[in-house]
Parts: structure tokens; sequence; C-alpha cells
């Protein structure tokens, strides 16, 4: 187990770095910088600027330079946000974008395990119908329109919940709900398939012939054998929601991890670009660890190596 | 109360698929005494599974009991509901499956899976339930049972494996044991252990068997009585001594035939039964087998044969045998 980990942290630090040095020349090869904007900005200005933050040396001095800070964790100051360096922003956004994300990574859970569950053990009747076209809607409809609907009706029509920030639990409804939409849809796919496959197999017959009752049937032993798929699926799906959704958090006004990437790609914030970029990098590869653990408790089978 | 342990009569039983109404067991009787074993024997799809899973209330959907009686150590299973029935499963009547690479769930060790049906059935403690599990792993042959307990299906055998699954099956001491192809998956040597093992704890623990095969070989090592099935009835019942030596149906002695034997000659073919198994959507309107029957008279395809009895066991359900018998009573007058 140690050996295991010991091994992926080495393949963890070849992936950061290849995803770093991939991202910091495709974003320099795109037109257009960082200082310049409508206003007119003198030459010299702009000169003065770039020398500031080692814009005018040479791609490679500038790649070796950003690497070689970034080993001993210095990750520079945005470019546009002056007077913040991108570990601050990342430390102030993260937390509200993790909150919003991870309860919904929760509500996805908690909803989608059951009814794609429930779907399955009614297979063919009206309630597995109705449960597979609502999953069908959730994975089929963008988180926009969701989010309209939702300011829309609980917002400005029934005037149940505030539609701006995240001053009280109740701002965090409206986005938690909008976030979870697509994970639970999700969810609830990859559950009723897989455990429709659990429910035909011969060890499930064998719980039957011991006299064990329905309930401890499903949960003993069909929901430990039908969980993996959605193991797989929450790893990676969780580092991606704790990290913001750009539409979610531009329409409840949520000052979340998720706007400055878009803001950061937009407006060439090199140094944002990079650190918000190793920072997810580096979350999914964590996720992909705690899956890969996971899975070894449920499924004695698997053999980490 | 019934003389007999099983006491299956009449009974009816059909699945409802899609494509139309499967009559799976067809008028099926059968009787079995308290540590008798019996086997049922017939080609897939004879009913001879669906006759044993519905003595355990095991029917899978879309089967349906449409009629008879099934009497079970005194408890009237057809009218038993699904949590009496739970009561009985794993206790009074246990089963063993054909594939025990798959009977067992892989996420559990063997332990808990013995401990389980000890568990649900007697009122023993965790402790105790582990103790009466290690106690059955060294009943059915299994060395080193305190590690085997941790271990998980996949770290064993086939015929481990299926050594545990007569373990879960011996948990409460059932009074009759289902074997349904209990060796079906397993290679030949593991094969004659696995049969060995059943009948020395048939003998220990005075069971009564109900050992569902289509391997003739292993019926007549093991089975005081044999029924043998074709698409969903009885053709032919009797003792071993009957079914070997005195075969009356055409389908028992068709089968008996098409056994290699030891003292083969060389060149000599073993002799098929023609034709194939019947459509069961689509069943015959006399006798199931006429249209593979070498000796098939024109009632044959017309009507259902009744039963004819040879003495207190044996009958058959077929035109020929009941002309021959009428004949042989008119010769007799």
């Amino acid at each position: 187990m140690l050996k295991y980990i010991a091994k992926r942290i080495g393949l963890a630090i070849v992936t950061i770095w290849a995803v770093a040095t991939i991202t910091f020349f495709l974003m320099n090869m795109v037109p257009g910088g960082p200082f310049l904007s409508e206003k007119a900005i003198s030459p010299q200005a702009t000169a003065a600027l770039e020398a500031k933050y080692g814009l005018d040396k040479p791609l490679p001095q500038q790649y070796i330079t950003y690497m070689w800070d970034a080993l001993h964790g210095d990750f520079g100051d945005s470019l546009k946000q002056r007077g913040r360096t991108v570990m601050d922003i990342i430390k102030m956004k993260f937390p509200v974008s993790a909150r919003v994300g991870g309860l919904s990574v929760l509500v996805a859970l908690l909803i989608g395990i059951p009814l794609g569950s429930i779907a399955a053990l009614k297979r063919g009747k009206f309630l597995d119908s109705l449960i597979s076209v609502v999953a069908t809607c959730g994975i089929a409809v963008p988180s926009f329109v969701i989010c309209t609907l939702l300011l829309y009706f609980l917002g400005v029509k029934l005037r149940l919940l505030p539609t701006i920030g995240l001053s009280s639990w109740k701002n965090y409804v409206m986005p938690v709900l909008a976030l979870s939409f697509y994970p639970t849809a999700y969810i609830m796919r990859l559950m009723r398939s897989s455990m429709l496959d659990v429910l035909g197999q011969d060890y499930m017959r064998t719980a039957k012939a011991k006299g064990v009752s329905g309930i401890l049937i499903l949960f003993k032993h069909a929901l430990r054998n039908a969980i993996l798929p959605v193991v797989t699926y929450v790893g990676p799906m969780l580092a991606y929601t704790v990290t913001g959704s750009f539409v979610v958090e531009k329409i409840f006004t949520i000052p979340g991890l998720g706007g400055e990437f878009i803001t950061a790609i937009s407006g060439r914030d090199y140094t944002l670009i990079m650190g918000t970029t190793i920072f997810l990098a580096t979350l999914i590869i964590v996720m992909n660890v705690i899956v890969d653990i996971v899975y070894k408790i449920v499924d004695p089978r698997i053999k980490l190596k | 109360m019934s003389e007999y342990l099983v006491d299956i009569k009449n009974e009816r039983l059909s699945f409802f698929t899609p494509a139309g109404e499967v009559k799976a067991l067809n008028d099926v009787s059968i009787q079995l005494k308290e540590g008798e074993v019996l086997g049922i024997v017939g080609e897939s799809g004879s009913g001879k599974s669906v006759t044993a899973y519905s003595l355990m209330g095991l029917t899978a959907h879309p089967g349906k009991l449409l009629g008879g009686s099934l009497i079970f150590n005194g408890h009237q299973i057809d009218q038993m509901s699904e949590k009496e029935m739970r009561k009985i499963r794993g206790n009074e009547i246990s089963i063993i499956f054909q594939d025990p690479m798959t009977s067992l769930n892989p996420v559990y060790t063997i332990g808990n899976q013995i401990m389980e049906a000890v568990l649900f059935h007697t009122d023993k403690n965790r402790a105790q339930a582990r103790e009466r599990a290690r106690e059955l792993l060294e009943l059915v042959g299994i060395n080193e049972p305190d590690k085997r307990l941790k271990q998980y299906p996949h770290e064993l055998s086939g015929g481990m494996r299926q050594r545990v699954m007569i373990a879960i099956a011996l948990a409460c001491e059932p009074k009759l044991l289902i074997a349904d192809e209990p060796t079906t998956a397993l290679d030949v040597t593991i094969q004659a252990q696995i049969l060995e093992l059943m009948m020395s704890l048939k003998e220990r623990l005075g069971m009564a068997i109900i050992m569902i095969t289509h391997d003739l070989g292993v019926v007549a090592s093991m089975c005081e009585r044999i029924a043998v099935m074709y698409a969903g009835k009885v053709v032919e019942y009797g003792t071993a001594e009957d079914i070997f030596y005195n075969p009356r149906h055409q389908y028992t002695k068709g089968l008996i035939r098409s056994i290699p034997r030891i003292d083969t000659r060389e060149h000599e073919r073993l002799v098929p039964i023609e034709g194939t198994p019947v459509d069961m959507l689509n069943p015959p309107k006399g006798c199931p087998f006429a249209p593979r029957c070498e000796a098939c008279m024109k009632i044959c395809l017309r009507e259902m044969p009744p039963v004819t009895s040879f003495g207190e066991v044996h009958y058959t359900q077929c035109w020929l045998n009941q002309k021959e018998e009428m004949e042989k009573g008119a010769a007799n007058e």
C-alpha cells in the first residue's frame, strides 16, 4: 500500500510537470497579452510592466524561471489583480467553490444512489421510466438553463430564495441544486445499470436461498457490489465540482474559483492561468489516488500495485 | 401429515414471457421420504431446476405457480407467504448451485457468508456463529479453517468454493438439500470428491437430497429414486434399479443407450437421441417426446399419455407402455 502511494506520488509529479509545461507554452502561443486594453497605454509603460514581470525575456527563460519558482512554492503575482499573489487568490476563492461544490456532490450521491437503485428494482415499471426520463433530462439540459429556471421560479416568481451572494444557508440552495443536477442524473444512470447487473448475479440467488430478507440482500449484498462504478465517477467529478463552475458562479454571483479560471484566460493573466491549472490537475490526481484506495476497500479482489 | 418429506402433486408452473406462455411444469408429481436421495435427470429446459426452485419459493420472475400442491416437511409451500418461506429457506431446506465461481459474493469473506445463514436462523451470537462456521468448514473437509474464514472467494479454487457452498447449505442442518448440478462446473477429479463428500455428509446428518443433473453416471452412483423429466413432465419414475435395468419409456431407453460404456468395443458408435428438444412455446398436442420417438403411434401425436404403473414405485407416461400393459392384462385373463 505505502509503496503504491509512493509510486503514485512520483507519477503525479511527472503528470503535473507535463500539464504545466503544455499549458505554459500553449497560453503563450495565444495572441494578445495581459497589458492590452481598450485604453491606449504608452509603449514605454507596457515595456516597463513587461520588464517588471519578466515578460520581456525570451520564452524558454521565462519558463525556467517560472518552474524554478513554482518548485519553491512561489506561483507569482497575478498580472491583472494588482497586489495579490496567485496563492492568495486560490486561498480566498477555493473555499467558497469547495463549499458549494462539495454540497452538490453530497446531494448528487444522496439522491442519485437511492433513485438509481429503485429504478433497477422496479425495472420496466412506471417509476423506472419516470426516473430514466428525469435522468436523461438532467444530463441533456445545460446548467445555465437550469440556473435560469431556478432563478425565475424560486427566486423571482415565488420569492422563496435570495438570488445573489452567499450570505445565509438559503443562498446555497439554488446554486447547489443547479450544480448537482448533472452529477445526480449521471449517478442515477450508473447506479441503475450496475444494480441491474448485480441483481442478476448468482450470489444474489445464493443470498436469497439462505433466507436473508429482501432489504438486507439489497443493502449488504447488492449495494456494495453495485457502487463501484459510482466510486470511479465521483472521484474526478468531485475535483471538477469543488473547483467551481463558471456558469453557476456567474449567474448566482458567487465569488468562487470557477470564475477565476475563465477571467484569467480571457485576460491573459498568465500566472493565474498556470496557478489554477496546476491546482486543478493536482486535485484530480489526488482524487484518483483516493478512488483507487476506496476501490480496494470496497472490492477485495482489487490489488494495488 | 404426509408420510413424505417432499410431496409434490400435479404441479403446474408457467413462465409468462413476452413471447408467450411457457409451460415449464406440466402435472409434475414427486415424492421423497426423509433421508432419501432422489435424482432428477433430463436435458436443459426439461423443468428439473424449476421444480426444485419452486419448492424453495425461488421461482424466478416471470414464473407463476398455476396449480398443484407442494408439501415440504408438513408445510404447504404453495400457500406460504414470502416471509414464512424465508424462515424455511437456508434452514430446513437448502440448495447448492451449479457454478461455485459466481455463487459466492466476491466482496465478503467466506466466514461472513457462512455466518450469515447461521445468524439468520438461530439465536447464536457472532462468536458462536463464527465457531459454527469453523466447524462447518472442517465438516466439508477444508483445511486451515481459521485462515479460510478470513479469506475472500477469489482466493479459493473452484472445488473449495463448492465446499464452502455446501458448508453454507448445511449451516442449519437442513432436512433437505437440493443440489442443482453441483459438479457440472468442476473438473472430473473434483467432481468425484464433491459427490463423495455429499454422500458422506448425508450419512452423517441424515438429510434427504434432491440431485438435479444431466449426468446419468452421477445419478446411478448416488440416487435411490430417479425421476426422468422431459418437457416439463416426469416421463418415467422409479428406483435406480428400475431406471437402469428395466427402463420402459423410450426417452429413458434412449438416454441409457447414449451413455458411453467401459465395455464398448472400439468401433462401436454411441447412439444419440435423434431430433431436437421441444419448443416450449409451442409444445406438441400429444406426448411431447412423440416427434423424436422411434415407436411413435398415431395416438401419441393426438393425446397426452396417461400414467402406466409397474408396481409400487415405477411408472411411466407413455402410450406404448399403456398398450403393452393392456395387452399383457388381456393375455392373462
